[in-house]
C-alpha cells in the first residue's frame, strides 16, 4: 500500500548512504526519511528553521539557534549528512570535526577567543557575567597553554577532545 | 514575534510545572570536584545530542501522529473482499447514515426551535426539554457513524461543585458523552458550521466558548466557571483540560484551571479501539467536516467510556499536583503515556524559562568547578 517508505528507491537510499560515508543502515535511512517528511510541513523538500523550531525539544535547546545556521534550508541529503556525526558508526574524528563546525561560525577554519565565548554565552545565558565569562575562558586557555589571542584550528581540537571519552549518539528509531 | 511573546508569557500561568520534568542531561555530567579544564568547556556533544535527538525523534510531536492503519496481509482472496467493503461502505452505509442524520436533523430542529421560542417563560420546562433534543441530537450523531460506546462507571448526575475532565482525542468526545448526559462543555470556539452550532444550539445547554489565543477570554471563562458550578441547576461541567487533540496514545499536560476551582473533580477516560478507523482528529490536516466524513464511510467506531472515582483536592496538595494526580488515573484506565508537554505548544513556541533553566544548571557546574582549583 502507499507508504511513503516505499518512494524511496534502492538507487536513493544507496546514494543517500554513499553521501554519509555508510554511517547509517538502510533501515534507518528510511525511518529518517519518515521523520523527514512529518518535519517538513510544507512538502518542499526541505526544512526551514521555522519547522525545526516548531518542535519543542528542540527549541528550549541553548544551542538551538546556533544550529539552525547550519540546518535551515536543510533537504534529505543534508539532513542525514548532518545526523550522521552522531551516529554511532561515525568515527572520532568526524564528531570532533562537527562541534568544531559549530564553533566555527564564519567558516574559516578557525576558532577564536569570541567564537567561544559566543557558544559560551549561548549556553550559560545571564547566569555568568560577560567579564566572568571571559575570565573563565581566558583561564581555562591558559592552563591549557593558550593565549586569548591565539585561535584554535581542528588538530587542536582533536587534540583537547580526542581523549576525552566524547559520547555522542543519537540512536535512530527503527520499527 | 512580539505576539508570540505575550500569549506565551500570558500561559505561563499554567504551566509552572513543565520544568520539574524536563530533562537536564544537557549539564555536563562530570565529577564535580575536578579542576575545570578546557576540554569541558568545549565539549558540547551532551547539548549537541539532545539537539539531534530531538530532531531523530521527539515526544511532543509523536502525540499528535495519526497513525496510519495496519496495512493488510493482501492476497488474492482478500482483494475482492476489502473491494466488497469499499462498496458496502460507501455505496450503502455512507447514505443510509447521510439518511439517519438528515432525518435527525429534522427532527431536532422542528421541535427545538419551537421549544426555543414558545417557551420562553417556563425556563426550568425548557431546558429540560432542550436538554433531552441535544441528548438525542447527539445519539442521531452516534448512530451516524455506527458508534459502538460501551460506557462503564455509574452515570454521571446533576449536583453542584463539581465537574468532569476527560482525555481529548477529537471534538467526537463530546458527542459520545452528551448522548449519555447533556454536559455543559468549555471548548475552543470553531469557525464555520460547528461555530453557528456552538454560538446557537449548544449555548442552551451551558456551553462556553472561549479562543485560546485571546487573554481576555481566559478571564471571562474563569468567573463564568465558578458561576457555573454554584447552581445546581446547571448541567454538568465537563472540560478537557489538555485544550486540544491528541491521539488517544499519549496525554499532554492537564491545564490546572478545572483543579483550582475548589470542587469535586470526576475523571472520564476515552479510549478508542482503531480497529476500523482512527478517531484522532488532526485539526491542521483536516477540517472537522472531513474528519466527520471519514467517520461516517467506516464500518465503525469502537470506543469504551469509563466514568472513575470522582477526586477531591488533598490537604497539602497543589492544583497542578492535583492535576497530575488526576491525569494519571486517566492515562492508566484508558492506556496512555504521559508526556510533560503542553497541548498549546503546537500554536506557540514554548518559553524562554526552559532554556534559561538549562543555561543556568551549566553555568552553575562551571562556577562550582572554577573554585576548585
Amino acid at each position: 500500500m502507499g507508504n511513503t517508505s516505499s518512494m524511496l528507491t534502492q538507487y536513493d537510499i544507496e546514494e543517500v548512504q554513499q553521501h554519509c560515508n555508510h554511517t547509517f543502515s538502510q533501515q534507518e535511512i528510511v525511518s529518517l526519511y519518515q521523520r523527514f517528511c512529518q518535519l517538513d510541513r510544507s512538502g518542499g523538500g526541505f526544512i526551514s528553521a521555522e519547522e525545526f523550531m516548531s518542535v519543542p525539544e528542540f527549541a528550549v535547546n541553548p544551542l538551538s539557534q546556533r544550529l539552525l545556521r547550519i540546518l535551515d534550508g536543510l533537504n534529505f541529503k543534508e539532513f542525514v549528512a548532518f545526523l550522521s556525526a552522531f551516529s554511532s558508526r561515525a568515527t572520532l574524528q568526524q564528531k570532533i570535526e562537527f562541534i568544531f563546525k559549530v564553533y566555527d561560525s564564519d567558516c574559516n577554519g578557525k576558532v577564536t577567543f569570541n567564537d567561544v565565548l559566543d557558544v559560551l554565552r549561548d549556553l550559560t545565558g545571564s547566569f555568568i557575567s560577560e567579564q566572568q565569562r571571559q575570565q573563565v575562558l581566558t583561564h581555562v586557555l591558559e592552563e591549557a597553554g593558550y593565549t586569548m589571542d591565539s585561535s584554535l584550528v581542528l588538530s587542536d581540537f582533536v587534540k583537547i577532545l580526542g581523549n576525552s571519552g566524547l559520547k555522542m549518539e543519537v540512536e535512530v528509531p527503527v520499527d | 514575534m512580539s505576539e508570540l511573546r505575550s500569549s506565551s508569557s500570558e500561559m505561563d500561568l499554567d504551566r509552572p510545572n513543565i520544568e520539574e520534568y524536563l530533562t537536564v542531561s544537557s549539564i555536563h555530567e562530570t565529577s564535580h570536584d575536578e579542576k575545570l579544564l578546557l576540554r569541558d568547556l568545549l565539549d558540547i556533544s551532551p547539548t549537541l545530542t539532545e539537539a539531534a535527538g530531538a530532531i531523530v525523534d521527539d515526544s511532543f510531536t509523536r502525540c499528535f501522529k495519526s497513525n496510519p492503519p495496519e496495512p493488510w496481509n493482501w492476497n488474492v482472496y482478500l482483494f475482492p473482499l476489502w473491494c466488497l467493503g469499499v462498496v458496502v461502505r460507501y455505496g450503502i452505509l455512507f447514505p443510509a447514515r447521510v439518511i439517519v442524520l438528515a432525518v435527525g436533523w429534522i427532527v431536532f430542529l422542528s421541535s427545538f426551535i419551537p421549544v426555543n421560542f414558545l417557551l420562553r417563560g417556563h425556563d426550568k420546562l425548557r431546558r429540560k426539554l432542550e436538554r433531552i433534543l441535544v441528548e438525542l441530537m447527539c445519539s442521531v450523531f452516534v448512530a451516524s457513524w455506527t458508534g459502538v460506546v460501551r460506557y462503564h462507571g455509574p452515570r454521571p448526575s446533576m449536583r453542584p461543585r463539581q465537574v468532569f475532565v476527560a482525555n481529548h482525542t477529537s471534538m467526537i468526545d463530546f458527542i459520545i458523552l452528551e448522548q449519555m448526559t447533556a454536559f455543559a462543555v468549555i471548548m475552543q470556539k470553531h469557525p464555520g458550521w460547528v461555530g453557528l452550532l456552538q454560538s446557537t444550539i449548544l449555548e442552551s445547554v451551558g456551553c462556553i466558548w472561549f479562543n485560546r489565543s485571546e487573554a481576555k477570554d481566559r478571564e471571562i471563562v474563569a468567573r463564568k466557571l465558578r458561576g457555573h458550578i454554584q447552581d445546581p441547576d446547571n448541567n454538568p461541567l465537563l472540560i478537557f483540560p489538555e485544550g486540544t487533540c491528541v491521539n488517544n496514545h499519549y496525554t499532554v499536560m492537564f491545564k490546572k484551571g478545572a483543579f483550582e476551582l475548589g470542587c469535586t473533580v470526576c475523571p472520564i477516560a476515552i479510549k478508542y479501539n482503531k480497529i476500523f478507523v482512527d478517531a484522532f482528529w488532526n485539526s491542521k490536516k483536516q477540517s472537522f467536516t472531513m474528519h466527520l466524513l471519514r467517520l461516517m464511510t467506516s464500518w465503525a467506531v469502537v470506543c469504551d467510556v469509563w466514568y472513575l472515582e470522582p477526586q477531591n483536592l488533598k490537604p497539602g496538595e497543589s492544583p497542578i499536583e492535583f492535576a497530575e494526580r488526576v491525569r494519571n488515573i486517566i492515562s492508566v484506565r484508558a492506556g496512555l503515556k504521559m508526556v510533560p508537554w503542553d497541548g498549546y505548544l503546537k500554536y506557540s513556541r514554548p518559553s524562554p524559562k526552559h532554556t534559561e533553566r538549562k543555561q543556568q544548571s551549566f553555568a552553575e557546574s562551571v562556577l562550582k568547578r572554577l573554585e576548585e582549583k
